[in-house]
């Protein structure tokens, strides 16, 4: 008698969902290249408004963040992982930045620095030409409140996303297949 | 000149002018049409020389616009406000961008924001807003129920 | 709960003062620098006619960061909109501030304790001094040496930890209101600014060794961007801009506000006109800078640190303009008012806004690495232009 290896669905609660390779090797792989790809984010230079500066306070050397792999700043997108949008985002400044992340290569992943770019922020009411939170544009990963945050804020929200890509939850990752 | 001063000589030359007292520096305003040679006398003439704009700005007061251009002389060192009237319905004046060449870009702002005209200037355009955006913005008004969250 | 906003489709057209102008050829090569661009200190965008590497036309685009801010401040109480010009020109943010509560006190008639002068012309004075560093540092960066940048955001650096002891905040420092300041200097204030100032003194002779000899920086900006005394103030320009081509126009020296006017300070000129003289007055103002706050940290009268006012502040019917010298030129604060608790109309004079009108015949006829070259000595802040 031929044993079902699967787990059938009457016994089990819940939906199983069968992952593109599965077993122990290819898991295995996947953590080592989400470790890789975690420690050498390289993040494009994208700063609009005041956050830029706390951002390239981040970026020199009193609180250095490229001891955390961010370590060359890329000024085009196609060569960057990680879009840090550091500044408010108006209804002109809203296809550019589509454009950008458009742009840029796969696995890419997306940081909301700041109230302006996470909900509109001080220009939230009476405003006629603001993007009320730069998720109305593209997909983000993690959100930094504060106006402006501090730069030990960054550097958390920074290995927040090392973590995420770690644990294998960005948006990138979760894939589930069409069944 | 200080502003007793200022203002003797500018009701001499400029009859047709009427002053509003009581502010930090004198008050002139023009009619829409003598805009141009008034400016140009302010300009040029050697008791006056106001050759340096610091400040052109439209305010709406719901009935009509008022123009305020601010001036000030780098050499006697007095300051002059200069107000003119425009009407509602169809905001026109010819522009001063040839005069000081500042007011190119100030009135540019001032046309994409309240929709007023100025004849002759070189390149007027939207300024901070898309080509293609419809409205005046900063007319007391505009409504624009997709973008404004009132409070 | 969010409203869908408009996406508007962009489109980039040439101006017809491009198109139709008889010196464009149609073997011009038109570029687009930004909006996203490390050296344009923002977001704007220059759309650029080229004639190989020469520039012919340089023509910039704004609005890509105006955030409506006049139209936000009608709806705004006098206590409020002072905050939100601080991340207009977010290098300066308590000389803005500064500016606005001026205007508000020119209405209310309300007098300022001498305290209170006392410790806003410093923290105007350190503020000029962070954004003169950062605008260094960037300036070297943009001509190509990264280290300056490095350098100069480690002082920067003790500048914030001083104004966060007292004001709370590193960058945009909400510390101004009509009547004075809002809460009193930290007990350890003058220490450590007198520290500072002991370990400034000394890097500022390194900044001077490392960039301004430097042979190849010279050449880059001597004779390059020049413009004459008669344009700069036909074009409208004002601080150091200005000053690098002669023009007396320093609003501390000319129509002296708080304590400015009983203080020992020369106004910088030069009358070069070029790229080099305006760095020069921007390093010379450095120093300046350093004397001012000298003279004056250990005269701190005592006393209040605010004026008894209203809690709810309504200014008379009338119009009200004040101007105040931030680190990039004139910033001038014009309210108009009804007699109600929200102001009726708000202007902001941005200096940078005339500042940048000047651009394209400041870059005629150079080649496109002086174009970068001229920016980064016009300091522009983005923000401040597009309100």
């Amino acid at each position: 008698m031929s044993e079902d290896k699967s787990i059938s669905s009457s016994e089990f609660p819940g939906e199983v969902h069968p992952t593109a390779g599965g077993g122990i090797l290819v898991t295995k792989l996947d953590e080592v290249v989400n470790w890789a790809r975690a420690n050498s984010l390289w993040p494009l230079v994208f700063g609009t408004s005041c956050c830029a500066i706390e951002m390239m306070s981040t970026a020199s050397a009193k609180y250095d963040w490229s001891r955390f792999g961010f370590e060359v700043a890329r000024a085009t997108p196609r060569q960057a992982d990680v879009i840090i949008i550091a500044g408010t985002i108006v209804n002109k400044m809203a296809p550019v930045l589509k454009r950008l992340y458009d742009q840029m290569a796969d696995p890419k992943y997306v940081v909301a620095m700041g109230a302006c770019a996470t909900s509109g922020g001080p220009f939230f009411y009476n405003t006629y030409s603001v993007v009320k939170g730069a998720d109305h544009v593209i997909p983000v990963d993690v959100y930094i409140a504060g106006c402006p945050p501090r730069p030990e804020a960054l550097l958390h929200a920074l290995i927040t996303l090392q973590e995420k890509i770690k644990n294998g939850a960005t948006r990138e990752q979760i894939k589930i297949p069409e069944s | 000149m200080n502003n007793e001063e200022l203002k003797s000589k500018l009701s001499e030359i400029f009859s047709s002018a009427t002053f509003e007292d009581g502010a930090e520096w004198i008050t002139i305003f023009v009619s829409q049409s003598d805009i141009k040679p008034v400016m140009r006398q302010l300009r040029v003439g050697e008791i006056f020389h106001f050759d340096f704009l610091f400040c052109l700005t439209c305010i709406d007061w719901k009935t009509h616009f008022t123009i305020v251009y601010h001036l000030t002389s780098t050499i006697h060192r007095h300051t002059l406000v200069v107000k003119a009237k425009l009407e509602r319905g169809n905001p026109e004046i010819d522009t001063v961008s040839d005069i000081w060449r500042t007011a190119e870009f100030h009135e540019r702002e001032v046309y994409d924001l309240f929709g007023v005209r100025f004849f002759g200037h070189p390149d007027l355009r939207r300024l901070f807003m898309t080509d293609e955006w419809k409205g005046w913005p900063l007319r007391k008004d505009y409504e624009d129920p997709v973008n404004m969250i009132k409070l | 709960m969010f409203r869908e906003t408009q996406i508007l489709a962009q489109t980039t057209k040439i101006s017809a003062s491009v198109e139709g102008s008889p010196d464009i050829d149609q073997n011009d090569l038109v570029i687009n620098v930004g909006p996203q661009h490390p050296s344009t200190h923002g977001v704007l965008h220059l759309v650029i006619t080229l004639n190989g590497e020469t520039i012919k036309n340089v023509e910039p685009h704004l609005g890509y960061i105006h955030r409506s801010i006049e139209k936000m401040c009608e709806s705004l109480s006098y206590r409020q909109f002072i905050y939100v010009t601080s991340r207009m020109d977010y290098l300066s943010s308590h000389i803005n501030n500064h500016g606005c509560a001026l205007c508000v006190e020119k209405g209310l008639q309300v007098e300022v304790p001498p305290r209170a002068k006392v410790i806003r012309v410093l923290m105007d004075e350190l503020t000029r001094l962070a954004s003169h560093q950062l605008w260094w540092g960037a300036l070297a960066m943009d001509v190509g040496a990264l280290t300056p940048f490095f350098h100069a955001f480690r002082e920067r650096e003790a500048i914030n930890d001083i104004m966060e002891e007292t004001c709370g905040a590193r960058l945009t420092m909400n510390y101004m209101v009509p009547g004075g300041v809002m809460a009193d200097i930290h007990p350890d204030f003058q220490n450590h600014v007198k520290e500072f100032i002991k370990l400034f003194k000394s890097k500022i002779d390194e900044y001077d060794e490392l960039v301004t000899g430097n042979i190849i920086f010279q050449n880059r900006m001597k004779n390059v961007g020049l413009i004459s005394k008669e344009d700069v103030i036909s074009y409208g320009c004002t601080g150091p801009t200005a000053r690098g081509s002669g023009v007396s126009c320093d609003i501390r020296k000319l129509y002296p506000y708080e304590v400015y006017g009983s203080l020992e300070f020369d106004e910088m000129l030069e009358t070069g006109g070029d790229c080099f003289a305006r760095y020069m007055v921007r390093m010379r103002e450095m120093r300046q800078s350093i004397s001012i706050i000298e003279q004056l940290i250990d005269n701190i009268p005592v006393g209040d640190f605010q004026a008894k006012t209203k809690a709810v502040l309504k200014l008379p019917k009338g119009e009200f303009y004040s101007r105040i010298e931030t680190a990039r030129g004139e910033f001038g604060v014009y309210i108009i008012s009804e007699g109600g608790t929200t102001p009726y109309r708000i202007k902001f004079r941005s200096p940078g806004f005339s500042n940048l009108s000047a651009l394209n015949h400041m870059a005629k006829g150079y080649k496109i690495g002086d174009l970068v070259a001229i920016m980064g000595t016009l300091d522009l802040v983005i923000p401040d232009i597009d309100r």
